[in-house]
């Protein structure tokens, strides 16, 4: 127990950052699930069991047009493709993790998964139950910020244009704080230059799975030149 | 509330099944593969920047840079909240006033 409790105070500072993003974020969804009629008690129930900000965003319109479950399903693969990129980031790190594996990788949401593979525990903290707070601290505040929302949506009304931008902007801060501390831009920019690339031949609507993988095809090929760089910094540190 | 009861509850577990599947298809397809295979770690050390980079584009794929606003609001939010973002490093500010920025000129500026 000691130990757990040892955990979840770790975990949380790592967390602030996101619990006041999810705030904003799930209001902003609360707000506008309740903007399209649909009342907090929706809300709650969607954020608890997908737990997929931007798939819940995108299912807002699956919602309010004519019933088609297989083309929801299908949207949800393409805006969550990028998961599988998590995955991947992460089954080293997930390795071992034992009864608690199922529900981490359930919670791997973008949010969670930029504090996991950036952070690891301090000291005499247990490494699996830091990963698990962080991901159930994470979950816990989409619901509660949707429910916020959710309420506040069904009590004040005001004019809600370009709320959906609380998402862009979440992710544009991510890229910045990623770009401030990484000295090897080159991932950073194979990603928005392979997807700006794909958007144009594409289209909006069919971009994101070519994008993946031409990001994948220019990783690949450019491996070889980083791993002699990362040969050079460390034969220097040496 | 466009679609009834039943077919919403439909739709939320076809986006939970959607979530699940990405989720936990590379867990279950890497199963097997050894845990020190160079290539892996080589993208999981590099993807996550790329896949960021992606989501950006991914939430800027609708702005139409030919015609109206001319994707005017949304480089002026962007550029404000990299700036603020370099400047006070505050998740929070920078989420809450570059959206705030980009409600103001989407409803008031360029209507």
């Amino acid at each position: 127990m000691k130990e757990k409790i040892k955990a979840l105070k770790a975990a949380f500072s790592h967390t602030i950052p996101v619990f006041t993003g999810f705030t904003f974020l799930g209001i902003a969804y609360g707000i506008l699930m309740n903007s399209k009629g649909y009342g907090v008690g929706w809300t709650v129930l969607f954020s608890f069991m997908a737990f997929a900000g931007s798939a819940q965003y995108v299912a807002i319109t699956f919602l309010t047009s004519i019933f088609n479950p297989v083309y929801a399903l299908l949207m949800t693969l393409m805006v969550n493709a990028r998961h599988l990129f998590y995955g991947i980031s992460m089954l080293d790190k997930y390795k071992d993790t034992g009864k608690l594996k199922p529900y981490l990788i359930f919670g791997l949401c973008d949010e969670t998964f930029s504090i996991a593979c950036s952070t690891e525990p301090p000291e005499g903290v247990n490494r699996n139950w830091f990963m698990f707070f962080i991901t159930l601290l994470d979950h816990s505040y989409w619901v509660f910020g949707s429910t916020l929302g959710g309420l506040l949506g069904s009590m004040i009304s005001f004019n809600t244009k370009g709320l959906d931008f609380v998402l862009t902007a979440l992710f544009v801060v991510i890229f910045a704080g990623q770009w401030k501390t990484q000295k090897d831009h080159k991932p950073a920019v194979i990603g928005v230059l392979c997807s700006i690339i794909c958007l144009v031949v594409f289209g909006q609507s069919n971009f994101i799975i070519p994008s993946m993988i031409a990001i994948l095809a220019v990783l690949t090929i450019s491996r070889k030149e980083y791993a002699e760089k990362q040969e050079l910094a460390e034969g220097r540190v040496q | 509330m466009t679609l009834t009861p039943i077919q919403t509850f439909i739709i939320i577990c076809m986006v939970t099944i959607g979530t699940i599947i990405t989720r936990f298809l590379p867990f279950i397809i890497f199963q097997g593969t050894k845990s020190n295979n160079s290539y892996i770690s080589y993208l999981g050390q590099v993807l996550p920047y790329s896949a960021i980079g992606l989501l950006v584009v991914y939430c800027l794929k609708s702005v139409n840079f030919k015609s109206h606003a001319y994707g005017i609001p949304e480089a002026v939010a962007i550029i404000f909240i990299i700036l603020l973002h370099y400047w006070k490093e505050n998740t929070l500010l920078s989420i809450g006033v570059g959206t705030v920025i980009y409600m103001v000129l989407v409803q008031a500026v360029f209507i």
